[in-house]
Parts: structure tokens; C-alpha cells; sequence
């Protein structure tokens, strides 16, 4: 294979490949880490170094080969424990794109760190183990990613080595898989076998799945759509992050990241709280003045107007506004080990601006085997997926999180012990 | 008409990779500026720190950088190195604050067996002594995920407490760009904008943009002797030990840390080009062809940073 050359030349060129971020899900133990392993190991991204470290800590463990998930599963515990406990990113590339990928825990206890990992991913790689097929914690993570906004999914049916690579039951877990997901409304929702073990599907077909006629996961993986162009296309949201005030007379600035839409100069803009109007004077990229920018760009907004703009402000498109909320009623996942009980007071932040808020109502839990929404039978606890009314000390400016990513999720810090314990999107 | 109708029509600029990871470590970098109290940044005079520095330059601009720089000096440290961390911080108006190992082995705060001691793991206790002095409750630095396998697990704002400890096994949930930096006295926050960068894409971008360096990360001719897989600098502080051949070879530093664990690597790069084009065939992992400490144990570095290190 001469993937290292292919890809030795088309960075010389200069060639620019654009990027997909994913996130490996599922129950425990179902591959998540294996796969990865196996993904980067037969693309040739791992090094020599890492190979020779690999092959050691592999052989102190007892494993017959090279135990693949140690490649992700970095830290003292989960190498001591066998499993995944936080989110490892790592990166690839190949002559056709560049991979972002986080590797997930699939133990309950750590779905914060899965929700972690998922909440940037473009696409939901999700682990089904042949054997065993679709149980609760492969929902949990089906919903989680849905809420996330994660259009487009691939379950990878693995350990195919231990059904024999038998079709009907790659087809059973398949069949059980969309069953459950059809009505989550992923935009696209594929399905392969695999072994992640032995390597078939996953960089190279293996030979023991000729029954199978789609692409392999890598090549699946080097053509699915990537998402980077939803942002632009929604409505303009500026949140204000700092304001530079230069010497010299030079003209106030408000520093940012554009999160939604585009930013022309000349465009009249509304300023929230307040919605007052102005126009977009100039924009100051971090290469000098520019005519416009696109959502992703960190760049410095100069306004036709004088206004008293600070931190947490929000700038955005006069004709199409966010919503002004007092009170908010958003899905929840609830990290904490500490219950959460209606009336708890905690600090939302929400793009760059934080507001004291409390849990006014715990209004349904969702049961992630039905995917019913159940009246709450007391407080709330880890990992709960709620459907919840927050009311807010302060206005916060948002949208529907289906709507602007970036404006429809916050998190939720405890003040007294700082931690985040929850996160947010808007309904 | 719509802005997005008119914004179809103006000529968009093409976001490469490189801008969209610029970008992203510009908005970390605001963040630290808008949410933490008294933040500094780890300036060491090395190749990732140089492109923190640069970020920081660009994110605040026209204004300045509204931070201190903060180099904890190991006492072993390429002269020349040092040469251009002090020149970098005086050309850009930057206030310098340096803390020694040397202060701390003074204070009896570290002890070391020798004098010629790897310094490394060392640094963290001096680099704790400067956060709790000055205060800081944000320290921003140049690690990325791609470097280490303990480090591809860390957040982007990563919490450490009274004792200046990371707790690997329960970070604080950071999901979209909503970083939590908030703090409680005497806690602070780590910080790595450029988290999500590679090897390959920090070299890209110190030759789109430019970027100064110490002329050791270049070709250049270096006495040095093989040992262990390495090619070990022949220094005052690293001589060779007896029946080791000294060598003069053409290398160039891969990553410049304590003198006493960094090793250069054959080449003949004599600019940044030339070290992209070197980088993409690399066969071996930054770390893995120039550290002498981080081979001591499978997870020497997750231990050294539980215990403070950047
Ligand atoms: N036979 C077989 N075993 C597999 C396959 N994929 C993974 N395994 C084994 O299944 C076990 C669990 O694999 P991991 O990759 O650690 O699973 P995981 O999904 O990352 O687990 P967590 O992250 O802890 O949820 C290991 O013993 C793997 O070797 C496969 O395709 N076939
Ligand atoms: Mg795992």
C-alpha cells in the first residue's frame, strides 16, 4: 500500500482535503477502541515507536497479537481496567481527508465523556457487537448523538469473526438497529459488518464477508458529506467575546467568533439585549480588513454606531433574531452524581454569556429503550436525559438548538463546586 | 435580499485546515482573556510555544498581548534558545517572568540526585511554586493531543486543584466550544489552544506564517553519539560516556526541552519547507525520537502530568 506516499504528495501539493470529525459510540466492550486501533493501524498512521510500544504493553498484558485498543485507551486505569473512561481524539489523514476521531467510553457511568466527544463529531460511528445486537447503552448513545445533532450515522456490526460472519445475524442487529433509530431522524443511517479485530471492512475487505457489496468503513468514512457548511447557512450570530479598545483613536472592536451564517460589512445587524441597530462598519480578520467572514472565523467586528457592547452580548442578523428567554425549556443530560432536584440553582452559560439559572421543572425523563417520555419519579440522576424548564435570572438570547448549534446549547455549572454538570439544548 | 443571497454573490475566502485550527486557538485564547482573572502563558522559547505566541499576537491585535509570559528555566536550557525567548518577549512588549528549577533545588523544594539530573519532571514543582507566588489562575500551553497518548485525553481547559494535581479520571464535561474556566482560589486551569494540531500542521503553519525560531529546530552540523535508538547531543551537560563514538552529523531539534533529555534527529532541513517535507515521512513520533524521559515507563507522562507538569 502506498497510502504514506499518496499522502506525502498531496500535502506537498498542497492540496487542501477538508476535514471530518466522528465520534466511535456503543455499548461496552462492543470494539470502539479495537476499531480505531485497527483504523489507524492498517491506514499506516501509527509510527514505529508507538508500534514497538504497542507490541510491549500488549504482550505485558498477555494479549496472543497486538491489543489494538491500546492505541486510544491511554491512561494508567483504563489500561489496568480494559476499558475506555474518557475521550482520546486522534488524528489521520489520507490522501482525501483529514480525520478528527473521539474515541468514546461506552460505560454508563462515563457518558458525560461520550457527550463530550460527540457534542463537535459530524458523524456517529457506532459499535453493535454481532453476538449481543442493540442494548440499552447502544440507544443511549443513538439518542445522545441525535439530540447532539449529529445528522449521519454508520453502525458497524462487529466481532462478525464470532457469528461465523454469518449474514442473517449481521442482518438481525441491523434490522434491530433501524428499528430503534428510524424514528431518532438521522438524515442518513448505513449499516456494515465488520471485525475490528481481524480487520475486515474496516481499511481493507478481509476475505471472509464476500456476501457484502458496500464500501468499506475508510472508504465510507473518505466521502460521507462532512456537515462544515450547515453553520454558514444558518442566521448571522456574532457572540461578543472581548472588546478591544486600541489607543490611538483607532475604532472599538468587538472580538469574536462567528458562529452562524455570514458577516458582510455594510449589513445592518441587531445588538442584544437591547436589539438596538447598527451597521457592520469593517471587519477585521486576523489578516487584515476583509469584506466578509463565514461562520467558523475568529475576526473583529467594527460597528457604525457608538453602543455600550461588552462580553456575553450577542450581534445577529436584525432580520432574522434570536429569541429573547426568560425561561427556557430544553432537553437535558445530567452529569453529576449529585441528584438534581427541581429548584436547583445553578449558573447557565450559554456562547459567551452566563446567567444564574434555576431548574424550575423536571418536566419528563426519557426512557432510552422506548424512547418514551415519563413523568419524573423524583430527582434526577447521572446520565438522565431530561426534558426540563430552566428559568433564567437574566434574559439569554438563543435558538432552537435544531436551528444554530451554537445558540441552542449551554451547560450548566454548579457555583459551588465549579463543576459543569449538565448541558443544554434549547428546544 | 438576503445576506445569505449577497454573501453567495462576494468572493468567499477558501478556509483552509490551517485557518479553521488558527481560528479555534484564537477563540480558546479569547476565552482565556474574557473569563479568567490573571492567566500567563507558557513561553519557552520552543517551536509550539512560538506558534502559542504568535496565536496570542493575532488574537489580540491591534491590542497586546494582555497577559505575562511565563518560562520556567530549567538551568538546562540551549543558551541559544534562551537567547531568543528573551528577544521574542522584548520585541513584542511582552512582560518575561522567569522561574528557575535553580530557586527551588535553593529553597530545597526539589532535590535531585545530581547536578546533571534530568530537570524535566522537575519543572513542574517550580512551575506550581510561580502559579500559587503570582497567583495565576490560568496557565496557557503549547501541548497537543497528537504528542502523547495521556495527552489525547486531556480537555482544552483542563482543571487542577489546590495542589495543582490533574485528575485524569474525572474532567470536567467540555462539550461544544463552552469552556468552563472557573476556579476557586488557589485552583487554576490549564489551557492548550492548540490541542487539536498535529505535528505536520504546526510546521505548515510556521511556514505560512513565518514564524521565527531558534536555529537549532534547522539543519546544522552537531557532535553527537547513538545511545539507545537516540542520537544524544555531546554537551558539557550529556558527555559520552566511555567506548561511545563521537559523531558530527547533520540534525536538527525536533522539540528543544532540558539539555540533559532532548535529542536531535538527522537532517538536512534547512527551513521550515524543508521541515514539512521531512515531517510527513517521518517514521518515528516526536516524543519517541527525541526524549530520553518519556521511554522510562508506560505512562511516565500521564504520572508527570497528574503531578503538575504542562
Ligand atoms: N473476536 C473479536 N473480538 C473483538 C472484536 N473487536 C473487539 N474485540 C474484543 O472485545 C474486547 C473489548 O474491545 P474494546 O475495543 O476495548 O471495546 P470498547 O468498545 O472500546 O470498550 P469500552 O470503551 O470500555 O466501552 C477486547 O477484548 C477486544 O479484543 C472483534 O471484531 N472480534
Ligand atoms: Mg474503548
Amino acid at each position: 500500500m502506498s497510502l504514506a506516499g499518496d499522502l506525502e504528495r498531496s500535502v506537498l501539493a498542497g492540496a487542501e482535503r477538508g476535514v471530518l470529525r466522528f465520534v466511535a459510540a456503543g455499548s461496552v466492550d462492543d470494539g470502539k477502541s479495537t476499531l480505531i486501533g485497527r483504523l489507524l493501524y492498517d491506514s499506516r498512521a501509527i509510527l514505529e515507536d508507538q508500534l514497538a510500544a504497542l507490541e510491549r504493553a500488549s504482550l505485558r498484558r498477555g494479549a496472543a497479537g497486538i491489543d489494538l485498543s491500546l492505541l486510544t485507551d491511554g491512561l494508567e486505569a483504563e489500561r489496568e481496567q480494559g476499558i475506555t473512561i474518557d475521550v482520546a481524539y486522534r488524528y489521520f489523514a489520507t490522501p482525501r481527508r483529514k480525520f478528527i476521531i473521539a474515541d468514546t467510553p461506552g460505560h454508563e457511568q462515563y457518558t458525560r465523556n461520550m457527550a463530550t466527544g460527540a457534542s463537535t463529531a459530524d458523524a456517529l460511528v457506532l459499535l453493535v457487537d454481532a453476538r449481543k445486537g442493540v442494548v440499552t447503552q447502544t440507544r443511549r448513545h443513538l439518542v445522545l448523538a441525535q439530540m447532539l445533532g449529529i445528522r449521519r450515522a454508520i453502525a458497524f456490526v462487529n466481532k462478525m469473526d464470532l457469528v461465523g460472519y454469518a449474514q442473517d445475524a449481521y442482518e438481525r442487529a441491523v434490522e434491530e438497529m433501524r428499528s430503534f433509530a428510524a424514528p431518532l431522524g438521522f438524515e442518513t443511517l448505513e449499516a456494515m459488518p465488520g471485525s475490528a479485530l481481524r480487520g475486515d471492512m474496516v481499511a481493507a475487505r478481509g476475505g471472509s464477508l464476500g456476501w457484502f457489496t458496500g464500501p468499506t468503513l475508510l472508504e465510507r468514512l473518505e466521502t460521507l458529506e462532512s456537515g462544515a457548511e450547515e453553520a454558514a447557512a444558518g442566521p448571522m450570530r456574532f457572540p461578543v467575546q472581548l472588546v478591544s479598545r486600541p489607543h490611538g483613536g483607532a475604532a472599538r472592536g468587538y472580538m469574536g467568533r462567528l458562529e452562524s451564517g455570514f458577516l458582510l460589512a455594510g449589513e445592518e445587524v441587531a445588538v442584544y439585549p437591547g436589539g438596538r441597530r447598527t451597521r457592520i462598519r469593517g471587519i477585521r480578520g486576523v489578516a487584515g480588513e476583509r469584506e466578509i467572514a463565514v461562520a467558523g472565523d475568529s475576526v473583529t467586528v467594527v460597528l457604525a454606531d457608538d453602543l455600550d457592547i461588552g462580553r456575553g452580548d450577542l450581534i445577529a442578523d436584525a432580520g432574522a433574531p434570536p429569541r429573547e428567554a426568560r425561561s427556557l425549556d430544553a432537553m437535558l443530560v445530567w452529569f453529576d452524581a449529585e441528584p438534581l432536584r427541581p429548584g436547583t440553582r445553578l449558573l447557565a452559560q450559554h456562547a459567551s454569556r452566563r446567567a444564574p439559572a434555576c431548574v424550575s421543572e423536571i418536566v419528563a425523563r426519557l426512557d432510552v429503550n422506548t424512547l418514551q417520555e415519563r413523568s419524573p419519579d423524583g430527582p434526577a440522576s447521572a446520565n438522565d436525559i431530561l426534558r426540563v424548564r430552566l428559568s433564567l435570572q437574566a434574559p439569554l438570547f438563543v435558538d432552537s438548538y435544531r436551528d444554530v448549534r451554537a445558540t441552542g446549547a449551554f451547560i450548566l455549572i454548579d457555583e459551588a463546586t465549579n463543576r459543569t454538570v449538565g448541558a443544554g439544548m434549547v428546544s | 435580499m438576503s445576506a445569505a443571497a449577497i454573501a453567495s454573490r462576494v468572493a468567499r475566502p477558501v478556509r483552509t485546515h490551517l485557518d479553521w485550527l488558527e481560528s479555534e486557538a484564537i477563540h480558546i485564547l479569547r476565552e482565556v482573556a474574557g473569563q479568567c482573572q490573571n492567566p500567563a502563558l507558557l513561553f519557552s522559547g520552543g517551536k509550539d510555544s512560538s506558534v502559542l505566541l504568535r496565536l496570542a499576537e493575532k488574537a489580540f491585535r491591534p491590542g497586546r498581548i494582555p497577559f505575562p509570559l511565563l518560562h520556567i528555566d530549567t538551568g538546562h536550557n540551549f543558551p541559544e534558545v534562551l537567547e531568543f525567548r528573551d528577544r521574542r518577549a522584548e520585541g513584542l512588549g511582552a512582560r518575561l517572568v522567569v522561574r528557575s528549577v535553580e530557586e527551588s533545588i535553593r529553597r530545597g523544594t526539589v532535590r535531585l540526585r545530581s547536578q546533571s539530573d534530568s530537570r524535566n519532571a522537575a519543572q513542574s514543582v517550580t512551575l506550581l511554586e510561580a502559579i500559587a507566588e503570582l497567583s495565576f489562575d490560568a496557565a496557557i500551553g503549547g501541548a497537543r493531543r497528537d504528542e502523547e497518548k495521556a495527552r489525547a485525553k486531556e480537555r482544552v481547559f483542563s482543571f487542577r486543584d489546590e495542589f495543582g494535581q490533574w485528575n485524569p479520571r474525572d474532567q470536567r464535561p467540555e462539550l461544544w466550544s463552552l469552556y468552563n474556566a472557573r476556579v476557586r482560589p488557589g485552583e487554576h486551569v490549564r489551557v492548550f489552544p492548540i490541542s487539536n494540531w498535529t505535528e505536520l500542521e504546526v510546521w505548515q503553519y510556521i511556514a505560512r506564517e513565518g514564524i521565527e525560531l531558534p536555529s537549532l529546530y534547522f539543519a546544522h552540523r552537531r557532535p553527537v553519539v547513538r545511545r539507545h535508538g537516540l542520537l544524544v547531543p555531546v554537551t558539557p551537560l550529556t558527555p559520552p560516556r566511555a567506548g561511545e563514538a563521537v559523531e558530527e552529523l547533520s540534525v536538527r531539534f525536533r522539540t528543544v526541552g532540558d539539555i540533559s533529555c532532548t535529542c536531535p534527529v538527522e537532517s538536512t532541513a534547512g527551513d521550515a519547507e524543508a521541515v514539512v517535507a521531512e515531517t510527513v515521512s517521518v517514521r518515528l513520533t516526536e516524543r519517541g525520537a527525541t526524549r530520553m524521559d518519556d521511554q522510562t515507563s508506560e505512562v511516565s507522562m500521564e504520572r508527570r502530568k497528574r503531578e503538575g507538569y504542562f
